[in-house]
């Protein structure tokens, strides 16, 4: 192990050891309101000041990071693994079936998504507790964020179909379903790291802008993606340095995510 | 009296010195002025303008652009809250309220050159009152069935005359802006200051100064002093508040209260607060009997006893303070105390008091168990507050309400919608439980205020449409608020609209939480601005403002 992955470890360690153990570090929690001391300076009680309706901000990134950590690499998962199913699938058998799922992929990506969203939300009962609003946020993004992945992987698996190893390992025999899932899959693997973590800042920050929804994570309840959107009204950077907290983390999360579990010659160029 | 008595002698003594610096000083503004002349004064409207049509204005922008352009036959003063004379010299109201009679000032034209008169006067009434223009201008005017009839009695007199009588008639013509009868191009020609001179979508509209405006300055000058107005069109306030720091917006008429305090700490010059305005934010529940509400709910909201406990566990000193940094006031009722005259000064501050809010329910049935209320069914008292998603400010206000309520075991989903979703289950569905929204106050008659009280109006909101009215409190606000707009006599009115603020704030169909302050932010390039509470409040005198050479 190198040291960057060395690094990329205990940075991983602490974050989540931090999130796990956020009851203890913050008891107050992250809904008290210190109503007399809003948008406060980091201080000793206040590690990272608090925000407008004075919350502490340092017990909001804790709690915010343990959902948005455990939720949006499990959306990303999610919506991964479908475009592994669909993509790799139909790239490897090309044809009609290509043809057919690329066209689904299309009109997929061709739905007017923002509608289906208020459509979905006008289904949805008004009160719903914070934690199943959050729930179904991920759940949609994992579901809804495939597509753009899965024309990458079609492509990639059609060049595979016809590469030198596959037409040996088909010439010798081997049946068309081990060969797709020893011989392809590994093969799409860089693709399939690459989508994964491009996907999970992409649904941190799509929850927080589903706010407008009425999907994102509901109030008290923090994400990386509401304390990201903290930052829009943010006039200069020098002002209020520690505001800039969580997008740091959010970097050095993903980074160390990507440094600890891709190989060098994973990394999709 | 003390200080005057103080100051006496020493002006005795010093007279004629100052005298003489007075006319030093008018000397020195004087030049100031004419020094300053000319210019172009930069700013952001937050909407595209929906029209440029003053009689169908209906958004805050193209309400913007009726102010600079339109000239009005009589105008309120933004300053005074007092009506003057515009183009109409003088005007008089018939005791039964149904016909106004104008005198007109003789000579002047609109912009494109066509002169002005009684013809045109009659023509942008008989526009007006169009039913098939459906104006939200016009409609102020109509209080009873049949048609408006005007007559031109001569070049420079007209009186017109309505079916029925409309309370506060004079002050009605603020808002319409006149029309050239004979002009090819009607929305280009106009009476006002300025004059649409470019209109990019999306983008800008730019208005040039109307070489035919007939005021002049106390020394004759010919007004207004700007050549000219950019207004850029931008929702971003973010990006407002950045531009207007790098000087490339000379104001900001509406400001946040948190980037009011970003500005004043840096830079206190340029910041001001008017004090409390004519807006306020409210909280509502559904009362609609048809809303797909379980039935335990509906009884609820329809408890006055409940919407009252609700409304004194609400801590509206904190939303003032934490939410508005200060620049709010807790609301007292349905008119802000910025309106001088019809605001009922005997209305006492709503009392925040979390046990005696918690009492009032457990006399009506409620009861705490386990920090969690439950009415006298075992139901819990769970219930969403819904508000317009993007708006900080009442987002915020939701989640400190969130936590005021959880005081006393009611639990609160504070949900964001986006406004056409909002509109629509305000509106259409009913399928909400309690809505968080502000109501932007024009108007200082009460007048303007009838679609919100009437039980039968769709803008009555806890409740619209009723056929008849459900409650006997509601029937008590419908006659009144009938009696005031049918009567002529100010002092009736103004005993029946004080008497319709104290049953509103006894049943609380609204709970009024803050009335917040008129904030914005002026240049140190511009002269002559002061801002008020009134809208435009830092433009309502743009014909004497000067913006200094750049």
């Amino acid at each position: 192990m190198n040291l960057w992955r060395k690094l990329a470890c205990v940075i991983l360690l602490v974050v989540v050891c931090a999130s796990v153990a956020a009851n203890w570090l913050a008891p107050a929690g992250y809904a008290r309101q210190y109503r007399e001391a809003t948008n406060a300076a980091p201080s000793r009680s206040h590690w990272l000041g608090t925000d407008e309706i004075g919350r502490d901000r340092f017990a909001r990134v804790l709690y915010g990071t343990r959902i948005s950590l455990l939720l949006a690499p499990a959306a990303a998962l999610l919506s991964t693994l479908m475009a592994a199913l669909i993509g790799g699938l139909a790239g490897y058998l090309g044809g009609v079936w290509a043809r057919l799922a690329m066209a689904i992929t299309d009109l997929f990506l061709s739905l007017p998504w923002l509608f289906l969203l208020i459509t979905a939300r006008a289904l949805m009962p008004l009160n719903v507790s914070p934690l199943v609003s959050v729930l179904v946020t991920f759940l949609l993004l994992g579901l809804l964020g495939w597509t753009a992945a899965a024309r990458v992987l079609c492509t990639t698996a059609g060049a595979l179909r016809s590469a030198d190893f596959v037409r040996q390992a088909r010439a010798a025999g081997v049946p068309g379903q081990r060969l797709f899932w020893i011989h392809v899959m590994p093969n799409l693997k860089p693709v399939l790291y690459a989508q994964f973590w491009i996907s999970i800042p992409v649904f941190i920050l799509s929850e927080a802008n589903l706010g407008i929804l009425g999907l994102g994570v509901a109030e008290p309840m923090p994400s990386w993606g509401s304390l990201l959107k903290e930052l829009e009204g943010l006039l200069s950077l020098g002002d209020e340095p520690w505001k800039l907290v969580p997008l740091i983390l959010l970097v050095l999360v993903v980074m160390s995510f990507q440094l600890l579990l891709s190989r060098h010659d994973e990394v999709a160029a | 009296m003390k200080g005057w008595e103080s100051m006496r002698p020493q002006m005795a003594g010093t007279y004629g010195k100052a005298l003489a610096n007075i006319v030093i000083c008018l000397g020195f503004l004087t030049a100031q002025v004419a020094a300053q002349a000319g210019g172009q004064l930069n700013f952001c409207l937050r909407t595209e303008p929906k029209t440029f049509d003053p009689l169908k204005v209906e958004d805050e922008s193209s309400a913007a652009i009726r102010y600079l352009t339109g000239g009005v036959l009589v105008r309120v003063n933004r300053q005074t809250q007092e009506l003057e004379p515009e183009l109409a010299r003088s005007w008089k109201v018939s005791k039964d309220g149904r016909q106004i009679t104008f005198r007109l000032r003789p000579g002047l034209s609109f912009s494109d050159g066509t002169p002005f008169s009684a013809g045109d006067v009659a023509y942008t009434v008989q526009q007006l009152m169009d039913p098939a223009l459906h104006s939200a201008t016009g409609d102020a005017f109509r209080s009873g069935a049949g048609n408006v009839e005007t007559k031109v009695i001569s070049a420079t007199q007209i009186s017109i005359t309505f079916p029925a009588s409309v309370a506060g008639l004079d002050r009605l013509f603020d808002q319409v802006a006149i029309l050239s009868e004979r002009s090819t191009k009607k929305e280009m020609a106009v009476l006002g200051p300025f004059m649409l001179a470019d209109y990019k979508p999306g983008a800008t509209v730019l208005l040039k100064r109307n070489p035919n405006y007939w005021k002049t300055d106390v020394q004759g000058r010919k007004l207004p002093y700007l050549d000219s107005i950019r207004l850029d069109i931008q929702a971003n306030r973010d990006v407002e508040m950045l531009r207007f720091k790098r000087g490339e917006l000379d104001l900001i008429n509406s400001l946040d209260s948190e980037y009011f305090d970003k500005l004043a700490a840096t830079s206190p010059q340029l910041v001001h607060d008017a004090g409390p305005s004519l807006d306020s934010e409210q909280l509502w529940f559904n009362e609609v009997a048809k809303a797909p509400l379980p039935a335990y709910k509906k009884n609820w909201f329809r408890s006055a006893n409940f919407r009252r406990a609700i409304s004194e566990a609400i801590n509206r000193d904190d939303l003032s303070r934490v939410i508005f940094h200060g620049h709010a006031q807790p609301a007292l009722g349905p008119f802000s105390p910025a309106n001088k005259f019809w605001f009922n000064g005997k209305l006492k501050p709503q009392t925040y008091d979390p046990d005696a809010a918690l009492k009032a329910l457990e006399s009506d049935g409620f009861r705490l168990e386990n920090g969690a209320l439950k009415d006298k069914d075992g139901n819990e008292v769970v219930f969403s507050i819904i508000t317009n998603a993007g708006s900080k400010t009442r987002e915020r206000m939701a989640v400190l309400i969130q936590a005021d309520l959880q005081k006393i075991g009611i639990h609160v989903n504070v949900v964001t919608l986006d406004f056409p979703s909002l509109i629509e289950r305000m509106t259409q569905s009913f399928d909400y439980e309690a809505i968080i929204l502000g109501l932007t106050n024009v108007d200082l008659d009460p007048n303007g205020e009838m679609n919100v009280w009437l039980s039968s109006s769709e803008n009555h909101q806890w409740n619209p449409q009723q056929k008849a009215p459900e409650t006997a409190w509601e029937a008590e606000i419908d006659r009144l608020m009938r009696a005031q707009a049918t009567s002529t006599d100010p002092k009736r009115r103004k005993e029946a609209f004080d008497r319709v603020q104290e049953i509103a704030v006894e049943q609380e169909p609204f709970i009024f939480l803050i009335n917040k302050n008129a904030l914005s932010a002026v240049s140190m390039a511009v002269h002559g601005a002061a801002p008020v509470i009134l809208s435009p409040q830092s433009f309502w005198n743009a014909d004497r403002l000067t913006v200094a050479k750049k």
